[in-house]
């Protein structure tokens, strides 16, 4: 077969990082991303041409083909020959839906460059902005392509003139975008400009691209473009002017290799020292280094087990060598390697820095991991940001109780698979509670489960929200059940700024000491406790403020345990915090480690948190998303009534010819079933996407119902407690 | 009124005066979480008592005593405990509890590990230092090796009680005590406590078949000294009529003590 011809070109070039990009498509939902994946993909050999566009190669699972999304991350290799030399390019297709964007920043953790495709008809939406300032957040550069061409020539109708000005509008925005996202130093280099062809443009599902330069060269001009549309001929425009070639051409030329990458992302996405000597294998790209490879995907399969897919930064993989997984403090030996040759895995004996690999076998791995090489030193990966917190969760249960463990494993597949989808046991009531993005993003777990032969019950989502304080407590004393230890605590809400430089990764637990101090105190902390933050859970954070107190170093982590119970339950309603700052002011511990064991220090500093909540002007967050409506001036009444009939507020209204552009923002609360309402009120012609926007707070009058009814969900009774109930008597 | 009354360290440890006490009572409870009784007989001191005795869980006493203090205020209630009861020291406040709810309270003494530990070794009691328990590994503390550094120091005697979970049906042995603190000098490296350190165990203390044995601790670590519970000393400077008591009481072997 093919295949196998190729893969032997494979692990040739796998040795040359200039002739290797690593890169990724990104785009908002069904601008093409999957057809163009297909095409390249057909291009290079692997599947046949006739197939491609018919078949879409990289959206695996069923669901994906009957919701027409892509779903997850498969990474697919490619050979190209530019000038004469034949390129490797390890491409991850990414999912567009918003409901998935963790995934896509998953993905460019292993990748340093990206093609955004957009639909030259619908231009600019919500998601391509998402998905491009993930990539230049992480450093990864992009190129473009402009997508679906034809329909400008079918459906709009557009003169030749009128084609350059809509490329051009669009190019204008895009850089825009990239101005305002991409790291300062970069945001001038990165433009992307039509002359020196990192724009291409044309239609993924008739095969054909083209930029300027190559215009130039093959003597092709918007005209003749028109012409073939026009006369039935755009096969030929396919074979004068390839989709594979022009758009590879275009990555291998503009897209930096993993030698050039890593020289300026390690010191983004590694916080270690550079002058180390990982430090040095890392930033060029050093095969022959010690081996570093973070994992960007997961993937528990029946037969081989659990592959990790990831990123090889430095070093060589190969079987047997010894290495360390970071975050889970565990050793072990790679069992066996693999690369990617569309969505199989081949075995091959070694794997250089530079590549998109697997590993099988490797028991304790997890999405974010980082593989070390045994006896190096390896603090300092940056923890994976993930743009947006679960908000909607749903219970499953078994049809057939006795499937329960089926159930439970499959759950916790699912969900190791998927870090953005987070599973729970309701104590009190039993139920599995599976958390995850977005409606779409649930709908596929349950699809999952079907798919794996389990009947399940689901209920319907229900939303995640927040607990916040918006007061101050302080001296809130706890003691423990013993009464031979006690704590003074006090809590405090944390500043919008600080908020964000966690979610921005900025203040992270996995940061130097010292440095996450200097940004603390940058954002107004002060010293003493910018220094002594001693966790950091979500967008909480836990500060040992005492001076002097005996035995405290030995009670830390179940201090930390306390605090992690408070954050993952708040007091009010058992719905996560955010924005918590929790502060121990003081302590007296006992002397003997028997009478301060966790049994007794977790309440000590657990209740008085939950007490100090409840005096500091509790609150409720609820999750909102940001909605982008296009529709025809005529059904723009529609939309609009769709959106303020669900507690949604316009924040603009532009239009565009005779287009109207809504931008929304919306309860996720109330967001459910808006696809059927939003069509039957536009006749199916408004089209908009959504995605997460922020956590806001609960108008004052939804707030008691919001609490009773979470409260009698999860089998509490429906008041919430008084502070007397977590303060000592 | 409340009353303390101390169980000592074995099932016929209670004093007279404790089961006179005892017998006036008008309720009895006991709680047997802090240390391991070995040969004591529950119903057996119910005869003897004369009354039933409800068993208390830690649970109880320490978070929910209001039953005992209830009735202590309106009558006679006797608590019975492990050894000498304020010696664990977790109880102190449920004296206080009491007091601060005016009820008088009264205190029953009885042998407790620390005095039994000087008396069965021959080391002299004044002479001891800082206790300190060896916590079991789940819940690490330096607290023990440091509390020896001090100890020895000053050339003072270590008594190390061993972690004992009662609730679970738990109790350190002397060989995982060694081990751990071998651990903690392999970490903390002040020599206090080698397989070359000269150490007492004494196991089941105030039974007929206790053990007191002395050795260097890599020759303590080999022996088996049967069922729980242990305690461990780590001697300080001896005195010679301690060194002869070791040698006479404990079976020191002659090269290890000069
Ligand atoms: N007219 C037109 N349709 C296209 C083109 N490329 C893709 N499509 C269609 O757009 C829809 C979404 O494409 P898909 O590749 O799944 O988008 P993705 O969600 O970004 O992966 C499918 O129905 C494709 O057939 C194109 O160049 N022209
Ligand atoms: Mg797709």
């Amino acid at each position: 077969m093919r295949r196998y011809k190729h893969l032997g070109d494979v692990t040739k070039i796998m040795w040359t990082p200039e002739l290797i990009r690593n890169i990724g498509i990104v785009a908002h939902v069904d601008h093409g991303k999957t057809t163009l994946t297909d095409s390249l993909v057909a291009a290079s050999g692997i599947i046949s041409f006739e197939l491609a566009g018919e078949q879409l190669f990289t959206d695996f699972l069923e669901i994906e083909q009957q919701r027409g999304i892509t779903v997850q991350t498969a990474a697919v290799s490619l050979a190209h020959i530019f000038e004469g030399k034949e390129h490797l390019i390890n491409l991850l297709d990414t999912p567009g839906h918003v409901d998935f964007s963790g995934d896509v920043t998953r993905a460019l953790r292993a990748i340093d460059g990206v093609i955004v495709v957009m639909d030259a008809v619908e231009g600019v939406m919500p998601q391509t902005e998402t998905v491009l300032h993930q990539a230049l957040r992480e450093r990864a550069r992009p190129v473009l392509f402009i997508n679906k061409v034809d329909r400008l020539i079918s459906e709009l109708k557009l003169t030749p003139e009128g084609m350059q000005a809509r490329f051009i509008k669009l190019i204008t925005k895009f850089n825009q975008l990239i101005r305002r996202y991409a790291p300062p130093d970069l945001a001038d280099k990165w433009q992307v400009s039509v002359e020196v062809g990192s724009v291409a443009f044309g239609s993924a599902k008739d095969k054909w691209a083209l930029s300027v330069p190559q215009m130039k060269a093959k003597n092709i001009s918007f005209k003749d473009i028109i012409t073939a549309y026009q006369t039935g001929n755009q096969a030929e425009l396919a074979k004068r002017s390839p989709l594979f070639e022009v758009v590879l051409d275009m990555v291998i030329r503009h897209l930096p290799n993993p030698k050039v990458a890593q020289a300026s992302r390690i010191p983004i996405i590694w916080k270690g020292d550079m002058e180390s000597g990982l430090g040095k294998d890392m930033l060029s790209c050093n095969q022959e280094g010690k081996v570093c490879m973070v994992v960007t995907d997961i993937i528990v399969d029946e037969q081989a087990g659990v592959i990790s897919t990831g990123r090889v930064f430095s070093g060589t993989l190969e079987k047997g060598k010894a290495v360390r997984l970071v975050s889970a403090g565990q050793d072990a030996r790679i069992q066996q390697v693999g690369v990617y040759m569309g969505p199989d895995r081949v075995m091959v004996d070694r794997v250089p820095a530079g590549n998109i690999a697997a590993i099988i076998g490797m028991k304790g791995a997890y999405v974010g991991e980082t593989f070390v090489e045994s006896g190096v030193e390896s603090r300092g990966f940056e923890e994976m940001r993930y743009i947006s917190e679960p908000v909607v969760t749903v219970a499953v249960e078994p049809k057939n109780f006795q499937e329960l463990p089926r159930l439970i494993n499959q759950l916790k597949k699912i969900s190791r698979e998927d870090p953005n989808i987070h599973i729970k046991i309701n104590e009190e009531t039993g139920e599995y509670l599976v958390s995850g993005m977005g409606e779409v993003h649930l709908e596929i777990v349950e699809y999952k489960l079907k798919e794996s032969g389990l009947e399940v019950k689901t209920s319907e989502p229900i939303v995640v929200y927040r607990e916040a304080l918006l007061g101050r407590a302080e001296h809130v004393e706890g003691k423990s059940p013993n009464k031979h230890n006690r704590f003074l605590i006090a809590v405090e809400p944390i500043d919008p700024e600080v908020i964000k430089a966690i979610e921005e990764g900025k203040v992270a637990q996995k940061q130097e000491r010292k440095e996450r101090a200097n940004v603390l105190r940058e954002l107004g902390w002060e010293t003493h406790a910018a220094r002594n933050v001693v966790s950091i859970i979500g967008t909480n954070i836990l500060v040992d403020a005492s001076k002097g107190v005996q035995y405290m170093r030995e009670v830390e982590d179940y201090a930390i345990d306390a605090f992690e119970q408070v954050v993952e339950e708040g007091p009010l309603m058992r719905e996560p915090m955010r924005g918590l700052k929790v502060l121990i002011d003081d302590a007296s511990l006992h002397e003997d480690s028997v009478h301060r064991g966790p049994a007794q220090i977790i309440p000590a500093v657990r209740r008085p948190i939950q007490a100090g909540i409840l005096l500091a002007n509790p609150t409720v967050l609820e999750p909102r998303l940001k909605l982008e409506v296009r529709v025809p001036q005529e059904f723009m009444g529609g939309a609009t009534k769709v959106i303020q009939g669900r507690r949604g507020r316009i924040v603009t209204m532009e239009s565009e010819e005779d287009i109207a552009i809504i931008k929304a923002s919306l309860p996720v609360a109330n967001s459910f079933g808006l696809a059927a309402e939003m069509r039957s009120e536009t006749e199916g012609r408004a089209i908009w996407g959504t995605e997460f926007e922020k956590f806001e707070r609960l108008p004052k009058e939804l707030q008691e119902q919001v609490i009773r009814d979470a409260r009698k969900r999860k089998g509490l009774k429906p008041e919430p407690p008084k502070p007397e109930d977590f303060m000592e008597k | 009124m409340l009353v303390f009354i101390g169980l000592g360290l074995h099932g016929e440890g209670i004093s007279l005066r404790g089961l006179r006490e005892a017998r006036e009572a008008d309720a009895i409870y006991a709680e047997l979480y802090t240390s391991m009784l070995p040969k004591l007989r529950l119903n057996e001191l119910e005869q003897t008592i004369g009354k039933p005795i409800k068993v208390v869980d830690r649970e109880t006493v320490e978070q929910r005593p209001d039953e005992i203090l209830r009735a202590a205020k309106a009558s006679k209630v006797a608590f019975l405990v492990p050894g000498d009861p304020m010696v664990a020291t977790t109880h102190v406040d449920l004296r206080l509890r009491a007091t601060r709810a005016g009820i008088e309270t009264k205190i029953v003494h009885a042998a407790s590990i620390a005095s039994a530990a000087a008396g069965l070794t021959g080391l002299q009691s004044y002479k001891f230092g800082r206790s300190a328990t060896v916590p079991f590994p789940d819940n690490p503390s330096r607290v023990p090796y440091e509390t020896l550094v001090e100890n020895r120091e000053r050339g003072l005697h270590t008594l190390l009680l061993l972690d004992i979970r009662a609730e679970e049906g738990r109790a350190m042995l002397a060989s995982e005590a060694i081990e751990i603190m071998l651990e903690l000098e392999k970490k903390l490296q002040k020599n206090v406590f080698t397989p070359d350190t000269l150490a007492v165990v004494v196991a089941r203390a105030g039974s007929d078949d206790s053990i007191v044995k002395a050795d260097k601790v890599g020759e303590l670590q080999k022996l088996d000294f049967g069922s729980p519970p242990h305690v461990l000393i780590v001697p300080g400077k001896l005195h010679f009529v301690e060194a002869e008591a070791l040698r006479a009481f404990a079976g020191a072997p002659e090269d290890v003590i000069k």
